[in-house]
């Protein structure tokens, strides 16, 4: 607040209200009426499921109905000795290690290039890389077949050249972190790019004028100011292509669904953590352990997402 | 600018202002293997991000041998777009339409729910402190953290208490918690809207709701214009909720009906003995057409959005 003095002229301030016209408990009800809507359909659809998943885990499945606190910890023993288990999360490990550091380095390093010299061509570009995204979900993995289809392919100069002739050459196991690392690249980092060029065009000019004159480069200005400035959004970034991709469930499902796909074979039916606690609930009924991995996923988001939080005082607007 | 300070540069030792001027001609963002390497390197992301999309946009006009004899970027005939469409249409008795308008059904209540729930409420947490906000905070952070495989389950089972599984409902409530929204609606107040701005209009009497209309709502349309569009393409791409909650081929949206589409007619590979049960004579084209259907909407909402994404709802935190 200033310390300006408000003079209102003849009114006696008898009932000390701070701002006439409206009671104070009046205001704290509004504000309670402005979350309500929010903090019940949390309750309904974030909170009060989350809580529930927590009480199933717990539950026992054997007799078909649920027996709560019958299984003690039964159901997390279940997923760990689940001979899947290692093998889902070591897949989604390797597709985090490759897919995360890569795709904000090369979100940054293009936004950057984009914005050093503004113009019609990289406006154009920018644009480019943003409607591409609008390419997701089953039909970027349709379009992904057809791309890795050394027959039909547009690249298939390069895959026949790399000596590829079937479309399971391409699809395999061992390819498939790097397939779906290209995949969410070609459907997210145009938002990022975006993103991240609004963020560095919001960079005041004056800093940049300054550091011209200081005879600064362009690759100086980028990495001794421009990128110290937006990495608040690359922190942001981090943490949802993080917690995005953890959850990785549409493309290894749809990409190992069917035998009409020509790739059927070659794809495990349940490669992903998320893939396995579908196939504990809907294919096998046992839905506490579905939970259980479930809830284990989840620590495991939060954990990664409470360290970065704490390594790098993001969140830090109040103060 | 009123004065250059020179001194830095003469400062420097004779190999170091060679080596700068080396720098400058060659990597420096001036010189020719700077310009070059920015060009390549942008140049070759246009065709990662491009040809994909053209090469869909072509293959609804080619049949399967004309994809394998034409060169990938030829186009074949209108025809076979006419064609391509009129055998998608006829699928199932012309499913494919129920499903684009439950798509838009879904994604248009999704979106004026979420928007209405979630912003008023991202106004109240960045200018109000009532107890209980900080927690609010947290739950939201944490929801935004929730695998949905952990939500669907026991949302299954509510929704089954109420018997909303199987209709339209199950689809759209859950939708209508955007945690995204309020948390970035959060911040682009906390950040952007002048405490005093607010104190001065409740000097004149307004109460909290004429703040939130007059004032706080018009400040906000960077941020309504990023939210809408990240709400809609979030549900129109909706796959995991639907597939999950819906039982009925005649709810599906798009995205669950592609897959049910391709997983049982032979539209990915026409020249093979098909597994029984499959559909024949349908070729790839169909797919891509298909395909084209739930983009092509997505596509335009894109960009309008995208100045909304550059001009951006992001950006009033970056001074912080």
């Amino acid at each position: 607040m200033t310390n300006q003095t408000v003079s209102l002229p003849n009114e006696p301030l008898a009932n000390k209200k701070r701002f006439p016209g409206v009671s104070r408990w009046r205001r704290r009800l509004d504000g309670y009426l402005f979350v309500l809507p929010y903090f019940l359909v949390m309750l309904a659809f974030g909170i009060g499921p989350g809580l529930y998943a927590l009480l199933i885990s717990f539950a026992d499945f054997t007799t078909g109905l649920p027996k709560y606190f019958g299984a003690g910890f039964s159901n997390y023993l279940a997923v760990f000795k689940d001979f899947r288990f290692v093998f889902t999360i070591a897949n989604i490990g390797k597709f985090l290690l490759i897919s995360v550091p890569l795709g904000i380095a090369m979100v940054v390093i293009l936004a950057i290039l984009l914005q050093m010299r503004p113009g019609p061509l990289p406006t154009a570009l920018r644009t480019l890389y943003f409607v591409s995204g609008a390419v997701t979900g089953p039909v970027l993995v349709l379009v992904l077949i057809f791309m890795l289809d050394p027959s039909i392919s547009p690249f298939k100069a390069l895959l026949q050249g790399m000596g590829f002739k079937l479309t399971n050459d391409v699809i395999y196991p061992g390819s498939l972190p790097y397939l779906f690392t290209i995949m969410g690249f070609f459907a997210g980092a145009g938002l990022w790019i975006a993103i991240q060029y609004g963020a560095l065009e919001a960079i005041p000019t004056d800093v940049m004028e300054a550091a011209t004159i200081d005879g600064a480069n362009a690759w100086q200005k980028v990495i001794f100011i421009k990128f110290p400035l937006i990495r608040p959004y690359i922190i942001y970034q981090f943490i949802l292509i993080f917690a995005g991709n953890v959850q990785l469930f549409v493309e290894p499902q749809i990409l190992a669904g069917g035998n009409n796909l020509g790739v059927g074979g070659n794809v495990p039916a349940v490669w992903s953590p998320n893939q396995l606690a579908y196939n504990f609930a809907f294919e096998r009924g046992n839905f506490g352990a579905a939970s259980a991995l479930s809830l284990i996923l989840l620590a495991i988001g939060l954990g990664a997402a409470y360290l970065i939080i704490r390594w790098t005082g993001f969140f830090k607007i109040e103060n | 600018m009123a004065t250059i300070d020179t001194s830095h540069p003469a400062a420097r030792s004779p190999f170091m202002k060679r080596w700068g001027r080396f720098w400058m001609r060659t990597v420096g963002d001036q010189g020719i293997l700077g310009f070059g390497l920015r060009w390549a390197v942008l140049l070759l992301f246009a065709v990662y991000f491009f040809v994909p999309v053209l090469w869909l946009i072509l293959a609804t006009s080619k049949s399967a041998p004309q994809l394998l004899e034409l060169n990938p970027l030829a186009f074949g005939s209108f025809q076979r777009i006419v064609e391509a469409w009129q055998r998608i249409i006829e699928y199932q008795k012309g499913e494919v339409l129920h499903w684009a308008l439950n798509s838009v059904r879904y994604a248009v209540w999704a979106l004026a729910l979420s928007l209405t729930i979630s912003i008023p409420a991202g106004y109240i947490l960045a200018v109000a402190r009532f107890p209980g906000r900080r927690l609010l905070l947290w739950l939201t952070l944490i929801t935004m953290l929730l695998p949905p495989s952990a939500l669907v389950l026991p949302m299954f089972m509510e929704l089954n208490l109420v018997h909303l599984i199987n209709t339209a409902w199950a689809v759209i409530l859950p939708s209508a918690f955007f945690p995204f929204g309020t948390y970035l609606t959060y911040i682009y107040y906390a950040s952007s809207l002048p405490p005093d701005l607010l104190d001065a209009a409740r000097v004149d009497g307004c109460s909290e709701v004429q703040l939130f209309w007059h004032i706080a709502v018009p400040l906000a349309s960077p941020l309504l214009g990023l939210l809408a569009f990240i709400n809609f393409t979030t549900n129109w791409n909706n796959f995991f909720g639907p597939y999950v909650l819906l039982n009925n081929n005649k709810l599906f949206n798009l995205p669950v009906g592609i897959q049910q589409f391709v997983a049982a007619t032979s539209a990915l590979r026409p020249g093979f003995n098909p597994s029984p049960g499959v559909m024949v004579g349908y070729q790839q084209a169909e797919a891509a057409l298909f395909g084209l259907i739930m983009v092509v909407p997505v596509a335009i909402v894109f960009l309008i959005a995208q100045r909304y994404v550059i001009g951006g709802a992001f950006t009033g935190s970056i001074k912080g």
